[in-house]
């Protein structure tokens, strides 16, 4: 198949694991910002190819995952209002909160859809005018400007039942707290491909010229992350840390500048509550006041009830990449995707999730 | 009747009902058994083959809920028909019976009923079945959506034919009789939002007569087990039967006949193959030495031309399925785990 069968050719593979091997001569740690990253290098089994100078630690990059609990929790009653439908994607439904997850929400009566993208919502609204469609905003810089084109189509279109709930949060700013709190040292990362396509490989560069490491964008086809790996093993070898981008084909310098807009028009920085990380400042998206009629959070007075965090519950560690999944304990015992203590084991896009599909027997 | 619809009246066991029995169903459905008209059909069992069938039966049921109702490669009455067969076939049965109930929503329009009605007893003529007991009820307007079907079927067992879960043994070969993912990524496509151009058909098929010819293609005993892989696709057909049989399998991935539509499908909304749903395709794990025949006997049949030995059964880790990827690395395949479909079969 033309654009993927490219991308995973195994004789290529071979000569940049060669590469890898070659210029790896020092132990190497390496964050995969990104969940699709650590699910692609799982599917493809590419930790059981690298040599053992190179680790990889997936990072806090899967929106659902980071999502905290009190977010979490806020949404579920939410959801509760009478006559309200919550859209939201599919993997939010199955997350526990402190007691209870939208799923569980939607089988004791709450209307709950699970929506493929912002255009299922507005039809949501469209068809149903006399009631609140709210929908729950959850992602990183690649969905909020898909968010924001829906605000902007519903204002036009007079469309005032719907709204938006923005969990949206920003990716830089949670590389810079992960490496601020010197928890973990990490020599390398490997930069989430969609992400940057939409706020372009410049916006990496205070990796190499504040924190002096590499990054490397990819994509999500094995070669794309082979050689952003290879690029990452090189650069630290030669003590030349800067921006490698081997995902051209879809990243740019400079972004998506109508993606850009779009967001910026609708959307302001905030601070965000992650998973993990706790309160981080100017990390996330609320929506501007002038859009406030579209906005979830002022439009509705909700009481999410008593916080609860779950008991041996490491998913924030997991997502600081301070332990690896396997090493949680409660990883396929007490925790499994069947039912998941938290988020990780949820998410098509948790590292939890990752390694109990495909890495059980050699994580 | 192309501009009707079905009625609340169809259901209540008046003159309307017996009208669409009549003109629909025994239409459609004509052998001597179903004609009796009576509360339960009775039915001899084939003179012939009564004696040497060693009576064993096999018996099995499955309702159908796909929507939509029609899609290319089929429509939800084939895909009624094939299924049940399937089922009775992956024992190695002969399906002889089916019983057909319908549950639909009033206003389905008449002419989809009767295209779906059509459907089926062409489906069952290929199959060499016949439907013999049938039940319509009618349901107001949302307690159903549009049609559901249940079949339940009856077949015999040959004698000396043992074919179950736990029976695949260290050493089997693994073959499937041909490429992977087409109903569950025709069925996806076809959906609300997900409609695009492309060139999918469902690979629903009975596969009766394809079960018939490995049975006497190969030396008895040597075809241990034959499964199905619908919902949960590949994948969670292998982990069942590693499970059941409490041995490990390992697949390759160039050896997997995937078309390129499906693959595309596949890659667009984040699918595995490994986990998509067919209706025509049979997993058979062998014997090694009858593997060769057993290849030769699938590629024969209309159903089978791009079978393929896809993998084998090993000793170790028991109860897991391994993939060797393109790569050259290897990973666990797992069962599918709550995953957000839509209803596909």
């Amino acid at each position: 198949m033309k654009y993927i069968d490219e991308f995973r050719d195994p004789d290529l593979a071979k000569k940049l694991l060669h590469r890898i091997e070659q210029r790896s001569t020092r132990p190497v740690r390496l964050m995969e910002f990104c969940g699709g990253h650590t699910h692609a290098i799982m599917r493809y089994g590419l930790r059981t190819l690298l040599p053992p100078t190179v680790d990889l630690r997936s990072g806090p990059g899967c929106p659902v995952c980071v999502t905290s609990n009190a977010d979490l929790d806020w949404a579920i009653a939410l959801s509760k209002v009478p006559g309200l439908i919550l859209a939201t994607f599919g993997d939010m439904v199955r997350v526990p909160g402190s007691t209870q997850s939208l799923q569980d929400a939607k089988a004791g009566g709450a209307d709950v859809r699970m929506v493929y993208s912002t255009l299922d919502a507005l039809k949501l609204a469209r068809a149903n005018r006399d009631r609140p469609v709210v929908f729950l905003g959850v992602g990183f810089e690649t969905t909020a400007p898909t968010i924001a084109a829906a605000i902007l189509q519903a204002q036009a279109e007079g469309l005032e039942n719907l709204s938006v709930l923005s969990l949206h949060k920003l990716t830089p700013p949670a590389t810079r707290a992960i490496l601020d709190s010197g928890e973990i040292a990490l020599d390398g990362i490997l930069g989430p491909g969609h992400v940057t396509t939409i706020i372009g490989a410049d916006a990496w560069r205070f990796l190499p010229t504040a924190y002096g490491i590499p990054v490397a964008v990819a994509g999500f086809e094995p070669l794309d992350i082979l050689r952003a790996i290879a690029d990452l093993v090189e650069m630290i070898e030669d003590g030349r840390p800067g921006v490698s981008n081997s995902y051209a084909r879809s990243v740019t310098s400079a972004g998506n500048r109508k993606a850009l807009e779009t967001l910026e028009r609708v959307f302001q920085l905030d601070a965000a509550d992650w998973r993990g990380l706790g309160l981080v400042p100017l990390s996330g998206l609320s929506i501007r006041p002038e859009f406030a009629p579209f906005d979830a959070a002022r439009l509705f007075d909700i009481d999410p009830g008593p916080l609860r965090e779950h008991k041996g519950c490491r998913c924030g560690d997991v997502l600081r990449g301070t332990l690896s999944p396997p090493e949680c304990p409660l990883f396929d015992r007490a925790c499994t995707p069947m039912r998941p203590i938290g988020p990780c084991m949820v998410s098509a896009e948790g590292a939890c999730a990752a390694y109990y599909q495909f890495g059980r027997d050699n994580p | 009747m192309s501009d009707k619809v079905i009625l609340l009246a169809h259901g209540s066991g008046g003159r309307l009902g017996q009208e669409l029995v009549e003109k629909l169903f025994l239409h459609f459905f004509d052998n001597p058994a179903l004609l009796q008209l009576d509360d339960s059909a009775v039915l001899d069992l084939p003179a012939a083959q009564s004696a040497t069938y060693q009576r064993r039966l096999a018996i099995s049921t499955d309702s159908y809920v796909v929507s939509p109702l029609f899609f290319p490669g089929g429509d939800i009455g084939k895909l009624a028909i094939c299924g049940t067969v399937n089922d009775l076939s992956m024992s190695g049965a002969q399906p002889l019976w089916l019983s057909a109930g319908f549950i639909i929503e009033e206003g389905l329009p008449l002419a989809d009923l009767e295209r779906i009605v059509a459907s089926m007893a062409e489906t069952a003529a290929q199959a060499g079945v016949q439907i013999v007991a049938g039940d319509t009820k009618v349901v107001d307007r949302g307690s159903a959506d549009k049609l559901f079907i249940n079949t339940a079927g009856v077949g015999l067992v040959p004698p000396g034919v043992v074919i179950a879960g736990d029976r695949a043994r260290p050493g089997d070969l693994v073959l499937i009789n041909g490429t992977i993912g087409d109903h569950g990524m025709t069925i996806m496509t076809q959906r609300e939002g997900l409609q695009f151009d492309s060139p999918l058909a469902s690979d629903c098929a009975p596969l009766a007569g394809l079960v018939a010819r490995l049975l006497a293609a190969l030396p008895a005993g040597t075809l241990h087990c034959l499964r199905d892989p619908t919902r949960g696709g590949l994948a969670t057909t292998l982990n069942e039967l590693a499970a059941r049989s409490r041995v490990g399998i390992e697949i390759e991935e160039d050896a997997l006949p995937v078309r390129e539509a499906v693959r595309g499908a596949c890659e667009l909304l984040g699918l595995d193959p490994l986990y998509v749903a067919n209706e025509g395709k049979a997993v058979a794990i062998v014997a090694p030495e009858a593997a060769e025949a057993a290849l030769a006997a699938l590629q024969s049949d209309s159903y089978g031309r791009e079978a393929a030995v896809i993998g084998r059964v090993t000793e170790a880790h028991p109860g897991r399925v391994v993939l060797h990827t393109t790569l050259g690395a290897r990973r666990m395949v797992d069962m599918l785990v709550g995953e957000q479909l839509p209803r596909i079969c």
